[in-house]
């Protein structure tokens, strides 16, 4: 039988969703639902005098109004940050108290402060209106960079400052500095990004008043991690009184991560009014109050040799929060930021500070790589004006530096499992001609425009997982992850997993390796995911980890079907268990030939008996019937892919447009389960990284209004802004899971940014310009350089 | 969306009655109906025009080309008729918004919304257009008064819009990144005695750039216009364009249309 994995097999959830059959949050509607809107901060940052609800009250169709003084008083907990992070003087991070309805103050334009349940949406929406809130305006604090300087956002938390935070050793650094031929410093911005999945968050609550039992459909990316963390934080219902489906869920991004307000406020009201209710965000609702990603201002140093060997590195960071710290807010900027920040390349003395900030914005949180982009642009950026102003190559200068030799322990933090940098960069070069640019970039500047390329090679630590190692760095859960192997009696399998599908396609890869392992048809596999009710537990997806933790969670689930199967055809077929082989779905001895097929065990496992007196039961003494077996996976270590991508971009120096010409991305995923699926997800990782780089602009007014709320002004990519992705793969496997694969979901983001702006600013003949590079900053630049050329002619 | 009364007149003067201060005329409703959900405009009565037949449709006489106001941009951008007499205008049709708008929107209610930053206005301006209204006949010139503002009065309706054909004529567009709306629009339209070089986008209303239409008068060339600065004080500013931006790229897209031609 041909393996399944390593194929590319279409994906089988297509169909359901693209023929307009997928099954939303907004398509579940319960009889005599209630429809919620939320009264929302106007202001960025303000006190809360008054809220008078009387008058919305009498409004038609109003079934009830609460605020947060209800939430108080009934001691619903509120939002929380997942992960406890240590500032360099060993003190505790300082988050500040964040309830689902705002009580006291307001914090970020957005910010929900009262809900309205009506009738009808339209009736809500009215009466929401009517809602009079009382308030004192204060000055916001709005700027990353001038964040500590500003008033305090939150009562005893000085600077604004969450933590100040440190990995890697300064006095190494700076001896290491002070050895230096040359050094090479860079001032970045990593701009903010709005997630903008395709679906709105939504949520429907369904309480049941018999069995106190309620049920939240919404969309998240991880239905157990938010029971879990509502029950426990929130206080909304005991784990066994509170089911969470998110059923098809339309893109997360990161930003379905959370649990949110709103998700918390209706399923405790729902319980309070008695009755279902409905809550699906607009899109200017998920513009203010998703939540963001990236937002860093860095200061980077790199410390060289004249023969362009990299000796130490240093990373002065400001991290934005936004108003509060989530799930994944804290962490973001610390470890998944700091020890991916000396790049593929061996630096032996490095160090990252990043001092976290709270600001009026809307809270940030892990964002398509969280941390990995930022610190890939940083590094890259670094090697790249290294190359330039040392005036060596910019590949020969990342080989230089590569490691060769595997596992690579890097100066901080990461033990580097598998890889081959060196191959990933030769073939980039080799598929995109990089030999050839020269005449590329004449041929341009024959037309009047500008030419430029840029290399980024990147790693980045994914498959996020070790709970030992993650929980000894301040996460508040272990991320290993679970998987339920039910074998039926007739022959299907039923695969359930804690990982969460919102445009993965696991419903096609996670059968390809159940069918692989079981030696069924791919047909046969039904993967179910998305419910609490159904399967053992689970901790989502995001951090590239679907495959290389919930994966393998899966295989060691087959791998125990296959192990009890072997038991029972040995009894079925009277020989020992050592002497039968599973092959293609057979278990077969191997002298004689004689065989049971899984199907043909499975039914035995449910069927152990007869009317024929006989009969002798084919399991083996002390064996339970059934043949169904879970497992919970937690690797030692994370997977580790890297690459190296290459673009070109042609600019028009009269009107600033930037053209992606060429992108050539080389990425290393280890073994490859369905290639279709892994394109999908670097085309689609690219995409979101130029858009970036060059479209996404987020915009915040000094007072704290959102400029850029609709897509009127908020640039997202299109289709018509790249070219055709040339794609290519090198493999080593990943050690740390028996099917030695790596994460694939961030990378494409991870590497796109820094390879389009070191391609942007080799085209402006290395002027730095911030991230987006629109068109006007790109025309400023262009202005300069022609001044520049003109004087030097 | 708040309630309100819909109408469906199958004449001109129907829908001309049924108009008071608290209505509005729809065709496409790429604009209104988007307002009206966000909340920006409410109206007692909507005076659907859509179904009268005689507003709808594409003339081509020998010195001009009539296109009646429910006329959609989808139907300009496609005609043989226009693509043969002004390329430049079905080129302009077939590059608003994206399919599902030009399928919907008209060349009507684009001129009556005068947005700012709406590619229509400019084509009126450069091709002399007369606007035909129930009423009467108004020069472009004197249509287009500021910022969403025309010459139209209430229940005043358009019925077609009259382009006279050009000896030579081009569009070009610097799109706004996130609305694809105009930063910058310039249509040039070349006559035996006069170029009129007409900019969207860049002010708060369409309007004829009359240093570059003279120079372009004077000869019709690229090199006519090279380096020439534009005062900058009036242009728009935004987070996609600054005022001296948007005056460079006003020069920059009328040499490219110039070269087009």
């Amino acid at each position: 039988m041909a393996s399944l994995v390593g194929s590319r097999v279409e994906r089988k959830e297509d169909k359901r969703l693209l023929t307009g059959k997928g099954r939303y949050t907004a398509d579940i509607n319960i009889s005599n639902q209630t429809y919620a809107v939320f009264v929302r901060s106007p202001h960025a940052r303000a006190k809360i005098k008054k809220i008078d609800i009387s008058k919305a009250l009498k409004a038609m169709g109003v079934v009830e109004i609460l605020t947060g003084a209800e939430i108080a008083t009934d001691k619903i907990g509120g939002l929380i940050a997942g992960w406890a992070i240590r500032s360099e003087d060993g003190s505790e991070m300082k988050v500040p108290a964040n309830p689902p309805l705002a009580k006291d103050s307001v914090n970020f334009v957005g910010e929900p402060i009262a809900v309205v349940f009506a009738e009808s949406l339209d009736e809500a929406k009215a009466a929401a209106d009517l809602v009079n809130v009382d308030y004192k305006v204060l000055k916001g604090v709005i700027n990353t960079a001038e964040a500590m300087k500003g008033e305090t956002i939150h009562d005893g938390i000085e600077k604004n400052l969450c933590y100040d935070w440190l990995l890697g050793d300064r006095k190494a650094v700076e001896e290491a500095f002070a050895k230096a031929d040359k050094i090479i410093k860079v001032d970045l911005i990593n701009n903010r990004c709005i997630p903008n999945a395709m679906e709105p968050r939504a949520c429907v609550v369904d309480y049941n008043t018999a069995s106190e039992e309620i049920t939240l459909y919404t969309t998240s990316q991880n239905p157990h991690l938010s029971r879990l963390i509502m029950s426990a934080f929130g206080g909304v219902a005991p784990e066994n009184k509170l089911r969470v489906v998110a059923p098809d869920v339309g893109g997360g991004f990161g930003s379905k991560i959370n649990v949110y307000n709103e998700e918390i406020v209706c399923s405790w009201a729902s319980k309070k009014i008695e009755r279902p209710i409905k809550w699906v965000a607009e899109r200017t609702e998920s513009f203010l109050t998703d939540t963001h990603g990236r937002d860093h201002v860095t200061h980077a140093e790199l410390a060289v040799t004249n023969e362009g060997k990299f000796l130490a590195f240093k990373n002065e960071t400001i991290a934005n929060l936004g108003a509060y710290a989530r799930v994944f807010g804290t962490v973001t900027p610390t470890y998944l930021f700091g020890p991916c920040a000396t790049g593929v390349y061996i630096i032996p003395a490095a160090y990252t500070n990043v001092k976290a900030v709270y600001t009026n914005t809307a809270p940030v949180d892990a964002y398509r790589g969280a941390g990995r982009p930022e610190a890939t642009y940083t590094i890259e950026r670094l090697v790249e004006k290294a190359a330039m102003e040392l005036g060596i190559d910019r590949t020969e200068i990342r080989m230089k530096n590569f490691p060769t030799e595997f596992p690579f322990k890097q100066t901080l933090v990461h033990t580097v499992d598998s890889g081959d940098y060196v191959a990933g960069l030769q073939k980039a070069k080799q598929m995109s001609d990089y030999a050839g640019f020269d005449a590329r970039r004449k041929k341009s500047e024959a037309n009047g425009k500008l030419r430029g390329i840029g290399v980024s090679s990147y790693f980045e630590a994914c498959g996020i997982a070790p709970s030992a190692v993650v929980m000894s760095l301040g996460c508040g859960v272990g991320l290993w992850e679970s998987s339920e192997v039910r074998f039926n009696p007739t022959g299907q399998v039923s695969v359930f997993t804690g990982a969460h599908s919102h445009g993965q396609g696991h419903d096609t890869t996670f059968a390809q390796i159940a069918a692989d392992e079981l030696g069924v048809g791919l047909e046969a596999v039904d993967v179910v995911h998305g419910d609490t009710d159904k399967g053992t537990f689970g901790m989502g997806t995001y951090g590239s980890r679907s495959l290389a933790v919930g994966g393998i969670a899966i295989v060691n689930a087959c791998r125990k079907i296959v192990a009890k199967g072997k038991r029972v055809a040995a009894k079925m077929l009277e020989v020992s268990e050592d002497e039968i082989d599973f092959k293609d779905g057979e278990f077969i001895v191997s002298k004689s030939n004689k065989k049971k097929t899984i199907g043909e065990v499975a039914f035995a496992c449910y069927l152990p008996g007869s009317r024929d007196s006989d009969f002798k039961s084919p399991l083996p003494e002390g064996e339970e019937p059934g043949l169904i077996e879970s497992s919970f996976f937690d690797p030692a270590n994370f997977s580790f892919p890297a690459g190296s991508h290459i673009a070109e971009v042609e600019i028009d120096p009269e009107t600033g447009e930037v053209k992606v010409e060429k992108y050539t991305a080389v990425d290393d995923f280890g073994r490859i389960v369905n290639p279709l699926v892994v394109e999908g997800q670097v085309h689609g990782g690219i995409a979101q990284g130029i858009g970036q780089a060059l479209h996404e602009n987020t915009v915040y007014d000094e007072t704290g209004q959102l400029i850029t709320a609709s897509y009127m002004d908020y640039t997202m990519p299109r289709a018509d802004n790249f070219p055709d992705f040339n794609l290519g793969f090198t493999c080593t496997h990943a050690t740390s899971n028996p099917l030695g694969v790596k994460g694939c979901g961030e990378a494409g983001a991870i590497a796109s940014p820094p390879t389009i702006m070191n391609a942007v600013i080799d085209a402006l003949g290395g002027q730095e310009i911030t991230m987006p590079a629109t068109a006007e900053k790109v025309w400023k630049a262009c202005k300069v350089l022609k001044k520049k050329n003109a004087k030097a002619a | 969306m708040k309630t309100f009364n819909y109408h469906a007149p199958k004449d001109i003067k129907k829908a001309s009655k049924l108009a008071s201060t608290s209505s509005a005329f729809l065709a496409g409703g790429m604009t209104s109906i988007p307002s009206m959900k966000l909340g920006l405009a409410t109206y007692k009565d909507i005076i659907d025009i859509k179904h009268i037949k005689k507003l709808s449709g594409i003339k081509v006489s020998g010195k001009s080309v009539t296109i009646g106001s429910t006329t959609k941009h989808a139907e300009v951008a496609s005609s043989k008729d226009v693509q043969k007499v002004i390329p430049s205008l079905a080129k302009l049709a077939g590059g608003i918004g994206d399919a599902q708008v030009r399928n919907r929107g008209t060349v009507g209610g684009s001129i009556a919304n005068n947005d700012p930053s709406a590619c229509y206005p400019s084509a009126c301006m450069a091709l002399n257009a007369i606007i035909h209204t129930n009423n009467r006949k108004i020069e472009a010139s004197k249509f287009f008064k500021g910022m969403f503002e025309t010459a139209l009065k209430k229940g005043e309706l358009i019925e077609a819009v009259e382009f006279k054909i050009p000896e030579k004529s081009n569009y070009q567009k610097h799109p706004n990144p996130a609305s694809r709306y105009a930063i910058v629009g310039v249509y040039i339209a070349k006559y035996k005695k006069e170029v009129n070089v007409a900019v969207t986008g860049a002010k708060s209303s369409v309007y004829i750039d009359k240093d570059l239409s003279k120079a372009l008068s004077n000869s019709f060339s690229s090199k006519a216009i090279e380096g020439m600065e534009l005062n900058s004080s009036e242009m728009n500013t935004d987070i996609h364009a600054s005022g001296d931006f948007r005056a460079s790229l006003v020069v920059t897209y009328t040499k490219k249309a110039v070269e087009a031609c």
